[in-house]
């Protein structure tokens, strides 16, 4: 789960973490107030969607006056901001944060992710703040100085101070920072995070600390035990149809093809759509209908990839362990009759009773065709579409 | 042979008397593995499908001598239950939950590390020896012992491999579904190791998906140590960067986990690749020449 630019500087400022004076809002009329409130005489306005590169796009800009920024917040309020990590569609503007600005000395880079590698949480700083660190890591990856952290210890102030002393801080800087690199640490663990990245962190003219951006990921499998930042979850950047099939259980992921698929298994799922993109084809969407693909779920699943108004086909892939393929049959043929399908349908089916299973879609007076494996469904759905 | 589990081994459930555990464990009791007990907090002295149920892991440990644990209790007590396990003594734990918190798993992980437990999963199918031992929810008819070790991140994709290595003739010596977790217990390299080690074990299936690097190690390994023709199969070309597909560990961050990078480690290693999941069975026979 992504949080808002305004939610990571909130936690920040709940963990200690020196962010800069800022209001959010919703609504034009209160853009003039909120410089008012303010302090200075230029500050910054930044849209608050859930994706980078906002500053290329348009969604982030210096004000001088009140003025400027009811016009900044006119513009965007209301509005989707498309950005190069977007779709074509973006993403809708519903805030904006307008915020004090500092004179920027110097910008660095700070983050922590989850490592794979080391299985620990690594703490990441570089002197090149600003930039994508990705792009840093490629080409001078010896910029980039790590700390992994022992789960059962947690930020050790000494590795704080061995971060700041590589970023060459002074004296006074190094203290501020080990205090941040704590504050974040114990907001990592007690927050449940799985990326975490103030970039840039900037040294200001009178050499403090401040984090000028923030960028937060929950994971998703510990939100349950966070009341807190389960209501910072903003509907509006997520995608309609994926949220719908949460609330059924099913994994669904939009895509941009014509072949709709669905498949028990995210690893099945995933392969399903490799094998369409293998023959020629285009998937439309991943969907993980999961274990129990009971009629109800098989139902909304059709549901859900038909609200696609790009889906010309349905590749069905199942592969029944434990399950009957007879029932999941059944379970097919029930849901594309009361769902009324009229585009094709393939169904693969293996595993359990296949045989009981193929032959009941074969009976069956609907638009179903069935396959033999993986590669005979991918092609017969790809026939199928490309006819059209 | 085989690895890890066989005929001898004496398994429990933690979650033992829980819907998934009951379902599980009746279909393992059907599939001739031999379940010793079972552990539900409270429920101590009662007995459940036929089998003694316990207070703590410990207590079954010491009644029934189980060297294998099977974790069916749901995700938010899944660290205290391997946690517990571990500390019990237990030789393999077995988690088959799915959505265990990250952070969890990074302390669960840490401290068996320091013990002598192995641990599979979490999110897994488990494992299985075909004909011998089964642990988890996959469909023990689709298997046949044999001469094939496979190693998965995904279930239904170990059940392609399974399906087709068993439609061929060539069977199973074990199967070991490592899970689609960001922290997995046992990882590729483990798997092939163990695999390499087994006599009985003539080549090996690896299944592999996007997100991290465990593939790109484990091609590293094996073109150091395995000597056993390897097949190999990552899904997830055509998956779109930024976005989890499913397993909460398949997906490609910053760049990085792409199928492609994952395909070129394998193939530099010499590993006998396959396009499609369902040329797997194929890709063995090529690679064997059987």
């Amino acid at each position: 789960m992504n949080l808002h630019e305004y939610q990571a500087k909130e936690l920040f400022r709940r963990y200690g973490l020196p962010v800069p004076n800022g209001i959010v809002i919703q609504d034009k009329s209160e853009a003039a107030n909120a410089t008012r409130e303010l302090a200075g005489n230029r500050w910054v306005a930044k849209a608050q969607v859930h994706a980078g590169g906002r500053g290329k796009a348009g969604g982030v800009e210096l004000v001088d006056t009140a003025d400027e920024a009811t016009q900044f917040a006119a513009r965007l309020l209301g509005k989707n901001l498309v950005t190069f990590q977007t779709d074509e569609r973006g993403q809708p503007v519903r805030r904006i944060l307008i915020e004090e600005t500092s004179d920027i000395s110097s910008e660095l880079y700070l983050g922590a992710v989850v490592d794979r590698g080391s299985q620990r949480v690594t703490f990441m700083a570089s002197t090149e703040g600003g930039v994508e660190i990705e792009k840093v890591a490629e080409e001078t990856p010896e910029k980039i100085h790590r700390i992994t952290v022992n789960p059962m210890l947690g930020v050790m102030p000494y590795q704080a101070r061995k971060l700041a002393f590589a970023l060459e801080l002074n004296p006074d800087q190094v203290k501020q920072f080990a205090k941040l690199l704590t504050g974040l640490g114990r907001l990592f663990v007690e927050k449940d995070l799985s990326l975490v990245e103030v970039n840039p962190l900037v040294i200001t003219a009178k050499g403090d600390l401040v984090c000028l951006d923030g960028k937060i990921n929950v994971d998703d499998n510990a939100v349950y035990r966070h009341s807190d930042i389960a209501e910072l979850r903003d509907q509006s950047q997520e995608d309609e149809r994926e949220n719908r099939a949460k609330e059924w259980d099913l994994n669904y992921i939009a895509l941009d093809g014509k072949i709709g698929c669905m498949v028990n298994g995210a690893g099945l799922a995933m392969a399903t759509m490799d094998v369409i993109t293998l023959h020629g084809g285009q998937p439309a969407n991943f969907l993980d209908v999961g274990g129990g693909a009971t009629k109800e779920r098989v139902a909304e699943a059709l549901k859900i990839i038909l609200s696609d108004e790009h889906v010309k086909g349905i590749l069905v892939n199942i592969f029944g362990g434990i399950v009957r393929c007879d029932l999941i049959a059944e379970g097919i043929i029930a849901a594309v009759e009361e769902v009324g399908i009229t585009i094709p349908v393939v169904v693969r089916l293996e595993g359990n009773n296949a045989d009981r299973g193929a032959q009941l879609l074969d009976e069956s007076s609907l638009n179903l065709i069935a396959a033999s494996d993986l590669n005979d469904a991918a092609q017969r759905i790809i026939a199928e579409v490309e006819d059209k | 042979m085989s690895v890890l589990v066989d005929s001898s081994t004496r398994v429990i459930c933690q979650g033992f008397t829980g819907k998934q555990g009951t379902f599980h464990c009746e279909q393992a009791i059907a599939y001739g593995t031999k379940m010793v007990g079972g552990v539900t907090p409270g429920k101590g002295g009662s007995e459940h499908l036929g089998l003694p149920v316990f207070n703590t892991v410990e207590d079954a440990v010491a009644a029934t001598g189980a060297d294998a644990s099977v974790i069916y209790v749901p995700a938010p007590f899944c660290k205290d239950s391997i946690v517990e396990a571990a500390d019990a003594g237990v030789p393999l734990i077995v988690c088959i939950t799915e959505g265990i918190p990250t952070l969890d798993m990074l302390q669960a992980k840490a401290y068996v590390d320091q013990t002598e437990s192995r641990l599979i999963g979490p999110n897994c199918p488990g494992i299985i020896t075909p004909e011998a031992c089964k642990i988890g929810i996959m469909p023990g008819a689709i298997h046949k012992a044999g001469r094939v070790g496979i190693v998965s991140r995904s279930g239904t994709l170990t059940y392609e491999a399974v399906k087709q290595t068993t439609d061929r003739g060539f069977g199973q010596t074990t199967c070991i579904g490592i899970g689609g977790d960001p922290i997995p217990g046992t990882s590729f390299l483990d798997a092939l190791e163990l695999f390499e080690a087994d006599p009985a074990t003539e080549a090996i299936v690896m299944v592999g998906e996007i997100g991290g690097t465990a593939e790109e190690e484990a091609a590293e390994f094996i073109a150091a140590n395995v000597t056993k023709p390897v097949v190999g199969y990552i899904a997830g070309v055509s998956a779109p960067p930024g976005k989890r597909m499913g397993h909460a560990g398949a997906i490609i961050a910053g760049g990085k986990g792409t199928a492609a990078e994952k395909y070129t480690a394998l193939e530099k290693a010499g590993v006998h690749t396959v396009r499609s999941p369902a040329d797997i069975g194929q890709g063995v026979a090529d690679a064997t020449g059987w």
